[in-house]
């Protein structure tokens, strides 16, 4: 691990101010994915900034009659939260479905959100990636890809978003509120806030430099069945191959955001209006534009039948 | 009381030697070692930790994982190292009564709070329950994950009575219960290459019982 200074920051717009006035430097929160990537050499800050203590770690009810869940709350403390529980299943379901119990007392809301790809060859530093060293070359195309991404992909990067949380916040239509070093604030909705790879896969949000994230805000609960469906090589602890966050209604009608396909949380609207005439309509629509590998073609499949397996538990 | 860290050497040493540490690794080529000393004052840290119940005082670089802390510092070798990422879960302690990855958080985020180890949780002639528990049902083999697993176990059973809902919870608005699956599931974070799963799952189950 390479060498850092260290500051607790004090307040919300210091963090911001002093992660601008050195491009070197990263906000630390939970810190399980970040200093995984830092004793690899993968992410070199030189400076860390310990958002811990700014008080963001609170879940409270919006005017709206919505939820905004402070950036720095647990993944266990949101999953096990009443109101997330009760109005926003899909949420609590995906959260408890990733990572390990250890894990999740740790990760944050806003870390989850930032967190890299777990693409085999962004983290084999001998290999070529374009997510790590820009222009270097995509070693996944051509290369071990069965994890990888099949729709959104460019010939640039495969890589996949690894984030059960963001696919139901997708489902969910939350928004990203942020801090600019600026103190300017904004929000940024689910379906902007992460990027397709592009020529530019390094960069992988709309985050500009400084930016910091302050909470998500969850819009009103819409009732309907809450079901997040995750299938893996293992049964516990293991990152998706496909994984489904769905709202439906009980006419069929709902919107569905798919996880282990993309480079962000894959939800269109065109598979939404397909998704009461059924899992093929729908799934059709959603990787009508997939460009797979002969490795993970298989997920065209599995996007389809998993899809099928949560419209019959919805209805049932 | 004295330096936790290396008893023989003044803590000023010791500063001196971990910036010369540093400056090593940190330089960038071309640029005097001696710039560095000033500046690699920034790259340590004095913390407090309240570990099993006793404060130490650590001297400490910024790097230092609590897990290293606690095994190279202080000397409490309970808590494995296995993989140092986060995957097999031998590192499992609890700060501030919530088990966390040892490996995957800095000591120097921890300044004041309260980390309980295996060492802190039970004691030869002493044992906690979950330790008499592993005891009796064989929980283990070569016995490196043990104190992982256990430091984990004990915190499940207080995760499902604080109704934390897991992967295999029937319903979200209920009261999540102590059944082999749950157990199964929530342990999951910690890996046994011995494969002593079903011995460690029927200590766990008993332990609960007994606490029950």
């Amino acid at each position: 691990m390479r060498a850092f200074t260290y500051e607790r920051a004090a307040s919300v717009e210091a963090a911001a101010g002093a992660a601008a006035s050195n491009p070197e430097a990263k906000f630390i929160a939970g810190g399980t994915n970040l200093l995984d990537l830092m004793k690899l050499e993968i992410e070199t800050p030189s400076h860390l900034i310990d958002v811990n203590g700014l008080g963001l770690d609170r879940i409270e009810a919006t005017p709206e009659g919505g939820l905004r869940i402070g950036a720095l709350v647990r993944n266990t403390d949101l999953a096990a939260h009443e109101t997330i529980r009760r109005d926003y299943g899909v949420l609590s379901r995906a959260l408890v479905a990733g990572a390990s119990g250890q894990l999740r007392n740790k990760a944050t809301t806003a870390g989850n959100l930032m967190q890299r790809t777990r693409c085999p060859y962004f983290y084999d530093t001998n290999q070529p990636c374009n997510k790590r060293r820009p222009g270097s070359g995509c070693s996944a195309l051509g290369g071990i890809s069965r994890q990888l991404g099949v729709v959104g992909v460019s010939d640039a990067c495969i890589a996949t978003h690894p984030s059960d949380m963001a696919v139901a916040m997708r489902a969910l239509d939350a928004a990203v509120e942020t801090v600019k070093p600026d103190g300017t604030r904004r929000s940024i909705g689910m379906a902007d806030f992460h990027r397709l790879p592009g020529d530019t896969p390094h960069i992988e949000t709309e985050l500009k430099s400084g930016e910091f994230i302050t909470a998500v805000v969850l819009p009103p609960p819409i009732g309907g069945r809450h079901i997040y469906r995750k299938v893996r090589d293992r049964a516990s602890y293991a990152f998706a191959l496909v994984s489904i966050g769905a709202v439906i209604q009980p006419d069929g009608t709902g919107r569905i955001s798919v996880g282990g396909v993309a480079h962000k949380p894959w939800r269109l609207d065109a598979a939404d209006a397909e998704l009461p005439k059924g899992a093929k309509a729908a799934s059709a629509a959603l990787l009508a534009d997939a460009r797979t590998t002969e490795q993970n073609k298989f997920k065209v499949d599995l996007v389809e039948r998993t899809l099928g397996a949560v419209i019959l538990e919805a209805r049932g | 009381m004295p330096s936790t860290n290396q008893p023989e050497i003044s803590r000023r040493d010791l500063l001196i030697s971990s910036a010369a540490t540093v400056a090593m690794t940190g330089a960038a080529p071309g640029v005097a070692a001696a710039q560095f000393a000033d500046r690699s004052m920034h790259y340590t840290s004095t913390i407090s930790l309240k570990v099993n119940g006793e404060s130490r005082d650590l001297d400490i670089d910024n790097r230092t994982t609590l897990l290293d802390a606690l095994r190279e510092h202080l000397h409490l070798t309970g808590t494995k190292k296995g993989c140092d990422h986060g995957q097999c879960g031998a590192c499992t302690v609890m700060v501030d009564g919530r088990r966390i990855n040892s490996c995957l958080t800095l000591a120097v985020m921890h300044d004041g709070d309260e980390v309980t180890t295996i060492e802190g949780l039970g004691q030869p002639g002493n044992l906690h329950p979950m330790q008499a528990a592993f005891v009796k049902h064989d929980g283990f083999q070569c016995g490196y994950c043990t104190p992982g697993q256990i430091c984990s176990s004990v915190a499940v059973l207080e995760e499902i009575r604080a109704n934390i809902p897991s992967h295999v919870t029937g319903s979200l608005t209920e009261q999540a219960t102590i059944s082999q699956a749950e157990i199964r599931e929530r342990m999951s974070g910690n890996i046994c290459r011995c494969g002593a799963y079903s011995n460690i799952v029927e200590a766990i189950v008993e332990a609960a019982g007994a606490r029950a």
